[in-house]
């Protein structure tokens, strides 16, 4: 479980968080979500202990981030936004070297090393040296060794970023299989079906403030279930509406390119903010 | 325990997977020093009753193990602001005590390695020098004081160029003048008095007295002891600092 109390972060004068406050309860998935800058990263850290916080609280099943780092940490797996592997070690010493630092007797790394790899399906990957893997390769590394001390709490920063599309997908998969495991994961993203296809819970996060936390699904229901996207001169406009029909009724008469189709969660995410994720 | 050698080890396998370039890297400027200054420059010029090479090859050890403690710094910087793996410490459950002593082993660990290559050099040159366990009790020590200061910069400073100015302007002037290439005593008094309360002078002192079959002064290791404590203590408060 996650706890974050009015957590607050500032670079000098820049405010990056702005009094965040949010519960992920035990096992669920849950999405963070926001355009560059808008804080995500940054809580992500704090929650880590990458970073301090300049005010607030927070607890990783009930372990405070300060005052109980240790316990905290034991507690949580990450995999940072930017690549944070030893390139010049092989797949296995990376991940015995985590092992290790989460105190992890040498049997149960070597057994626990084969599991994760397989789990992510690079089993044979284990002796080669992580600077000649792909980026997506990196990033399952990455996913295996957060996961090498069986946290409670999975911290995944932009998990998909840079990859392609079927990557992308195998490492949903890789995510929902995490999920089902029991572990509690939160997740950022500006990938909007990532969280539609993912997440239970989503936040939508603008400028260091939470605006909105609810379902995908609520989300998408507070805008409507059609959507009518105008194509004028300059730009694109999109009009909402609430059954088929009174969209097909709303685009009567409208020349220019029209298109229907349903609501996601960047409409949502539009329609609440003002800005596109 | 096991976090720390984790810390540890992967400087270990970081290093064998260098190990000759390391080892290559270390030798080179002793050797020229060898060349230019025992040679070209001193060969003929006794000191203080000695030849010039016996003189300088245990205050090349000095310095050797100086510049190779303190490159623990460079290691760190890299893992910090390149490679980013400094992060896989911090979000471990790794005490900064851990951190510290795993990276000043590490430091340690290349001074020792840098002073095996020059007790060698200094054989293929004709040099023998006594290396007694007290001669390297000096050697760790003095490693023990560069690599506590390494870890302290590499964890205050906020990009790499800064560390390499701090290296230009602390580092580099103690190798020159810290007792490796001349004895302090040609030097005016006042400035004398200052060097003397740099830790080099103290471990070229102690490290050229063992090598050349003397006993070293208590006071020296004393000396190296308390700075390293110091530093090693400085080093451990700075690692939150590091949390940005
Ligand atoms: N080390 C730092 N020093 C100063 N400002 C910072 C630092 N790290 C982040 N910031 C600022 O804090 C704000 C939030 O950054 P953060 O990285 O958390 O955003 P993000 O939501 O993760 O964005 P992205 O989607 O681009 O990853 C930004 O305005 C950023 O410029
Ligand atoms: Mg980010």
């Amino acid at each position: 479980m996650i706890v974050i109390e009015d957590l607050r972060k500032s670079y000098g004068e820049r405010v990056a968080l702005d009094g965040v406050s949010l519960t992920v309860p035990k096992g669920q998935l849950f999405a963070y979500l926001g355009p560059n800058g808008a804080g995500k990263s940054t809580t992500i850290r704090i929650l880590t202990g990458l970073t301090k916080r300049s005010g607030g609280r927070a607890s990783l099943d009930g372990c405070d981030i300060e005052a109980d780092a240790l316990a905290a940490r034991r507690r949580s797996g990450l995999v940072p936004q930017q690549t944070n592997l030893d390139n010049d070690l092989s797949v296995g010493e990376n991940l015995d070297i985590h092992g290790r630092l989460f105190d992890m007797r040498r049997g149960e790394r070597q057994d626990r090393i084969a599991e994760v790899l397989a789990y992510v399906e690079l089993a044979d990957r284990r002796d080669q040296t992580v600077r000649t893997l792909s980026g997506g390769m990196k990033r399952r590394v990455m996913i295996a060794r957060a996961l090498m001390h069986r946290p409670a709490i999975l911290f995944l920063d932009e998990p998909t970023a840079g990859l392609d599309a079927q990557i992308r997908r195998r490492i949903w998969a890789l995510i929902k299989r995490i999920r089902q495991d029991g572990t509690t994961i939160f997740l950022t993203t500006h990938h909007i079906e990532e969280a539609e296809f993912l997440a239970e819970r989503v936040a939508f996060l603008d400028q260091g403030r939470i605006v909105v936390i609810d379902s995908p699904a609520n989300l998408i229901n507070r805008v409507g279930a059609w959507a009518v996207d105008v194509l004028g001169e300059e730009d694109m406009e999109t009009e909402y509406f609430a059954t088929r029909a009174e969209a097909d009724h709303g685009i009567r008469g409208r020349d220019g390119s029209v298109t229907i189709r349903r609501v996601n969660l960047e409409d949502a995410f539009l329609a609440m903010t003002g800005r596109k994720v | 325990m096991r976090p720390l050698l984790a810390v540890y080890l992967r400087e270990m396998l970081l290093l064998r997977r260098r190990f000759w370039r390391v080892c290559l890297g270390m030798s080179v400027s002793p050797v020229l020093y060898v060349i230019a200054f025992g040679y070209a420059l001193g060969a003929g010029s006794p000191v203080g009753g000695l030849r010039y090479l016996d003189f300088l090859i245990p205050g090349l050890v000095a310095m050797s193990s100086m510049t190779q403690a303190y490159g623990v710094s460079s290691e760190i910087n890299i893992a910090r602001f390149y490679a980013h793996i400094f992060e896989e410490f911090q979000a471990a459950p790794l005490t900064n005590l851990s951190f510290v002593t795993g990276e000043v082993m590490a430091g340690i660990t290349r001074a020792g390695l840098s002073t095996v290559l020059i007790v060698a050099i200094g054989a293929a040159f004709g040099v023998t020098m006594h290396c007694g366990p007290l001669f390297w009790v000096a050697v760790v020590l003095n490693a023990f004081v560069f690599a506590s200061l390494a870890v302290w910069s590499a964890m205050v400073v906020k990009s790499h160029a800064d560390q390499a100015l701090l290296a230009n302007f602390v580092i580099t002037p103690m190798a020159f003048l810290g007792g490796t290439f001349f004895p302090l005593e040609r030097l005016p008094g006042w400035s004398q008095r200052i060097l003397d309360l740099v830790p080099l002078t103290h471990a070229a002192r102690a490290i050229r007295a063992e090598a050349l079959g003397g006993a070293a002064a208590a006071s020296d290791y004393a000396l190296l002891v308390v700075l390293g404590a110091a530093a090693f203590f400085i080093a451990l408060r700075s690692v939150d600092a590091a949390r940005e």
